[in-house]
């Protein structure tokens, strides 16, 4: 099946928010701060600039409450007495010129009363470093099986290690956008999201408005990756504020460097494991600790560590866990959502780690993995039974044989032996990935989804669910044509108008497709119940009921559906013990990296992606979201870097943020066991986060095995891996 | 903003002369258009546009010498086969600037003048002992490359002046290597570069992005003229030393760039330079 916007998007004809025209509407642009805390002593605006002309906001201006409402309401929209982080926005601008209105932003000083920052979670925080309780901690979380002191004491050998991840940013092609404008009373806000109830909530709290006083309308949305699930609605109440003051239509487009400075990104993480391992090397504890930096303002931070912690110790059997979390207030801008939501964190730590603890029990990563991955019965390290009918084992022999290891290994000991700079490794991940919302999130969603017959006999998917590359359109629409019998041509998808379709839930978290899918399965059931057919009944049968039934009654038929969570799941939130997601993606993932040690520079010459994700959907969308998420991973292993200086990031240019070209890829293979799972749609589960888990681990262990070195941060720049090397002195340096 | 936009040499110079009002001379626009948005003060500029200057188009062979227009581009030297063979390095790194965007667009002289410490067409022009040739109401004049710059930036080029051609001398070279180091494989800006070209003159080794300008490493090719080819990088560090002087910035770091730097500098001697 053709993806559905597909040819739009090729064509140019697809319109992101700065394409859409709206007369009269005026220009914003966001003041923010340059401090990255402090108390706002004065905002000073050069008496050059006629300021009459130029729309200008602040939070006095805020009807409602001066909070960015997500998980807590500590953000604010627009800084009041004290700024918490570097760009944090302070004022908004509006004006019909944009050149205007970057002008003007330039011409404001904002006076602040410096205070100390806390940068570096590495360190606890000095008494005048506080900002939030006794240690500066957003939140605390624990996993606990066994007793991991005592199997820790009875090991045959204990093996430590402390990794070091750092922020990523997204590098969505579109950057964030929104229009707001005013309509019968009526605020409208359009743009680029994930997440349209998400802005809906925060919009009504902070526009002080009922629910049906805000309508929120995605616009085509050019990528996102989780950087358009919380940041959105602070750009959307921006542009609201600005529009209700102008009374006119506002747009703010940010440019890349604002998009880059003032966004979200992947939290940066510390993570350390102490391993207890038997005489097999079979797994008796696993004790892990993990620090994320949540930037200055709760957003996300709680649920990222949740996730960071179940993935944290692999999926391995183990008798004895134990996993602390916290997530730390820093004064750098909030760290956020961001595909993979902390497992590529901790999954990066517990795979590297695997290779330290194979290395010190003599075995090779391949044996020490087969010794441990989960067998079907195992429990995890929150007591969750996984009984799936995967065959983990088979996912990594697969991966390991299609990468022709054995054969290679021994190609590259030649290599080694008569090339003077170049060194090529091999290198492994197993890992899994949660899809769906960790724990009860998805009962506490209790996401809703309608299908409607329309008069002409097609029907129209109305959900939350927005298209940001990634495949919803067409997926949701094979799933309902194969439902209901019909042509994909016959199924409509409604636009993501929160005044026209139910709250689905967040397009987020590897759920679209498996949970939400679901959904569009059972609300075409429901219609064709509504309109009186049979279960079996597809195709014409559903096509002519519907017409008729619109005839007739002079109205639609709307098949409703709303979650439910699998039979027999439980999950208990205080003791973070039960089934932590109804079901998860398993990958074994391989990869092949040559090394120059002339400049220390690592190319991934090539990699192996197997995973389960029950059965595939779209063959293609499927295998592009495994590239894409390899080739981000790729990115975030070896190049991929923000520079941080006094709590600012330094390099928010495309020039020197340095993501993978296609010429840094290797071939990406990427091949899928499909062992279905009830549950989900047509056997489904969810996708979209699993590949990004796997390539840095792999990556990684690669250029360990290659050159002998054991990094333990990313990304593994030449630069750091020349310092490594030579650490680790005399062990290549045959210069013909 | 003011562009003029003139259609002969003489009337760009006429234009360039004039004190009262100086031009930013503006060829492909590669490096000045990047920084458009976010540099107000790029607006209130005056640019003298060159792309009607047909004159200065295109590359030229003569007995002696390749002569590079003030207009020829990266592309127009990657698509002469006639400079491929001669110049294989000029390809190379022409080859590396940018994306297939900028390369035709993007002109020789325009690297020159920009004068960024990181260029990728500079190097080699250096490396075989370009010739910068400069033209105002007063007339010409001629710069050797390798003497052009005389700080960050700083080039030689008055604000009455235009450069209107880069003349190659042309040698029998032994050897003509070009490395460029960046942070990934393609679009990327060197965070080491490196030209060496070998000919009866002796040798020529240039580097980039490890001083203040692209710099002709002189100790370097002493040191090659007298003692021959290195054994090790490490033989190379003396010279090194005394012909650059890397940094750390947001790119590499100072050691990296200098330990770099030798490695494929040995190299790139030892490779058919016997």
């Amino acid at each position: 099946m053709e993806r559905i916007e597909g040819l739009a998007k090729l064509t140019g004809r697809e319109r992101y928010v700065d394409d859409l025209q709206v007369d009269g509407a005026l220009w914003g642009m966001t003041v923010r701060s340059r401090a990255p805390r402090g108390r706002i002593r004065e905002i000073r605006f050069d008496p050059a600039v006629d300021w009459s002309e130029i729309v200008v906001v602040d939070h006095r201006d805020i009807p409602g409450a001066n909070e960015v409402l997500l998980i807590e309401p500590d953000q604010p929209v627009l800084a009041a007495e004290r700024v918490r982080h570097v760009h944090e926005p302070v004022l908004l601008l509006a004006h019909p010129s944009r050149e205007v209105v970057r002008r003007a932003a330039h011409a404001i000083e904002i006076e602040v009363d410096p205070e100390p920052p806390y940068l570096d979670v590495s360190v606890p925080p000095r008494p005048d470093q506080l900002q939030r309780g006794e240690d500066n901690v957003f939140k605390r979380l624990r996993i606990e099986k066994g007793d991991v002191d005592t199997a820790l004491a009875r090991a045959a050998r204990v093996v430590e290690g402390e990794y070091r991840t750092g922020a990523q940013e997204h590098v969505y092609i579109e950057t964030q956008g929104m229009l707001a404008w005013e309509e019968n009373g009526v605020v409208f806000i359009k743009g680029s999201l994930q997440c349209p109830y998400y802005v809906h909530k925060a919009a009504i709290r902070a526009l002080g408005r009922e629910p049906d006083g805000v309508r929120i309308v995605q616009a085509a949305t050019g990528g996102g990756f989780g950087g358009k699930e919380e940041y959105p609605s602070m750009i959307a109440l921006h542009a609201a504020l600005l529009t209700l003051a102008a009374d006119r239509p506002v747009k703010i487009v940010y440019d890349r460097g604002e998009d880059m400075e003032a966004t979200t990104k992947r939290h940066p993480a510390i993570v350390r494991h102490r391993t207890g391992v038997d005489a097999d090397g079979r797994l008796v504890a696993q004790d892990i600790d993990v620090v994320m930096d949540g930037g200055a303002y709760v957003t996300l931070s709680p649920v990222v560590l949740s996730r960071g912690i179940i993935h944290a110790s692999g999926p391995y059997r183990c008798e004895n866990v134990r996993i602390h979390g916290r997530v730390m207030l820093t004064n750098s801008p909030p760290h956020g959502a961001f595909r993979g939501f902390g497992a590529p964190q901790t999954h990066f730590a517990n795979e590297r780690h695997m290779d330290v603890v194979a290395a010190a029990a003599g075995l090779d990563p391949i044996e020490l993995r087969r010794r441990n991955l989960l067998l079907d019965g195992d429990e995890t390290a929150t007591g969750q039974r996984i009984v799936d009918g995967v065959d983990r084992i088979a996912l990594l022999d697969q991966a390991v044989d299609l990468s022709g290891w054995r054969e290679k290994e021994a190609a590259h000991a030649e290599l080694a032996r008569t090339d003077p700079w170049l060194r090529r490794g091999m290198g492994l991940a197993c890992f899994h990935h949660g899809a769906g919302f960790t724990g009860s999130g998805e009962v506490m969603l209790a996401s809703r989804l309608d299908v409607a017959g329309l008069p002409d006999g097609r029907v129209e998917v109305r959900s939350a669910n927005i298209e940001m590359g990634q495949g919803t359109l067409t997926i949701f629409t094979a799933i309902a044509a194969a439902r209901l019998g019909l042509a994909p041509s016959e199924v409509a998808i409604a636009e993501a108008d929160t005044g026209r379709v139910p709250n689905s839930g967040p397009t987020v978290a590897s759920r679209t497709a498996m949970i939400v899918g679901r959904l569009v399965e059972e609300a075409c059931d429901d219609l064709r119940l509504r309109l009186g057919l049979p279960a079996d009944a597809r195709g014409e049968e559903i096509r002519q009921a519907v017409r008729e039934h619109a005839r007739a009654t002079g109205e639609e038929t709307v098949g409703r559906a709303e979650y439910e969570p699998p039979r027999g799941v439980l999950w208990d939130d205080a003791t973070y013990r039960g089934d932590a997601y109804a079901a998860y993606g398993w990958g074994a993932y391989v990869a092949e990296v040559e090394v120059d040690l002339r400049t220390w520079a690592t190319r991934v010459v090539d990699f192996v992606a197997v995973q389960d994700v029950g059965t595939v959907l779209h063959r293609t969308l499927a295998a592009g979201q495994v590239q894409g998420g390899v080739a981000q991973g790729i990115g975030w292993a070896l190049m991929e870097e923000c520079r941080w200086k006094d709590g600012a990031m330094q390099n928010a240019q495309l020039t020197n943020y340095i993501v993978p070209t296609s010429f840094d890829l290797p071939p990406i293979r990427v091949h899928f066991g499909e062992t279905p799972w009830p549950g989900g749609p047509m056997g489904a589960k969810g996708l979209g986060e699993l590949p990004i888990d796997g390539p840095a681990p792999a990556v990684v262990n690669a250029v360990a095995r290659a050159i002998g070195v054991a990094p333990t941060e990313i990304p593994l720049t030449p630069e750091r891996l020349m310092d490594l090397d030579r650490r680790a002195e005399g062990r290549h340096a045959r210069i013909a | 903003m003011k562009v003029e936009r003139p259609r002969a040499l003489a009337a760009a110079l006429g234009l360039l002369g004039d004190a009262a009002a100086p031009l930013v001379p503006l060829a492909g626009g590669t490096d000045l258009l990047v920084h458009w948005p976010v540099r107000p003060d790029a607006r209130t500029r005056g640019y003298l546009d060159l792309q009607r200057l047909d004159e200065l188009r295109g590359i030229r062979w003569s007995e002696d010498a390749l002569e590079l227009g003030a207009l020829a581009t990266y592309w127009d030297v990657i698509t002469d086969s006639r400079v491929g063979a001669e110049f294989p390095i000029l390809v190379e790194a022409a080859r590396q600037v940018g994306a297939i965007q900028i390369q035709s667009r993007g002109t020789w002289a325009g690297n020159v003048a920009n004068g960024s410490p990181a260029a990728d067409g500079v190097p080699v022009l250096m490396a075989f002992g370009a010739v910068i040739v400069l033209e105002s109401r007063q007339g010409r004049r001629e710069v050797p490359l390798d003497a052009y710059y005389s700080g960050y930036r700083e080039g030689a080029r008055r604000e009455a002046e235009l450069i209107v051609a880069i003349r190659i001398p042309r040698r029998a070279h032994a050897l003509q290597r070009f490395v460029k180091v960046g942070p990934r494989r393609a679009q990327a800006i060197a965070k080491v570069g490196l030209a060496v070209a070998r000919s009866e003159e002796g040798w020529r080794v240039v580097a980039a992005s490890v001083a203040p300008t692209v710099r002709r490493c002189r100790a370097v090719e002493r040191r090659l003229e007298e003692r021959g080819l290195p054994g090790s990088p490490e033989e190379l560090d003396d010279a090194l030393r005394a012909d650059v002087a890397p940094i750390d910035d947001l790119r590499s770091t100072a050691d990296y760039r200098a330990r770099v730097l030798a490695r494929v500098l040995f190299d790139a001697t030892r490779k058919g330079g016997a």
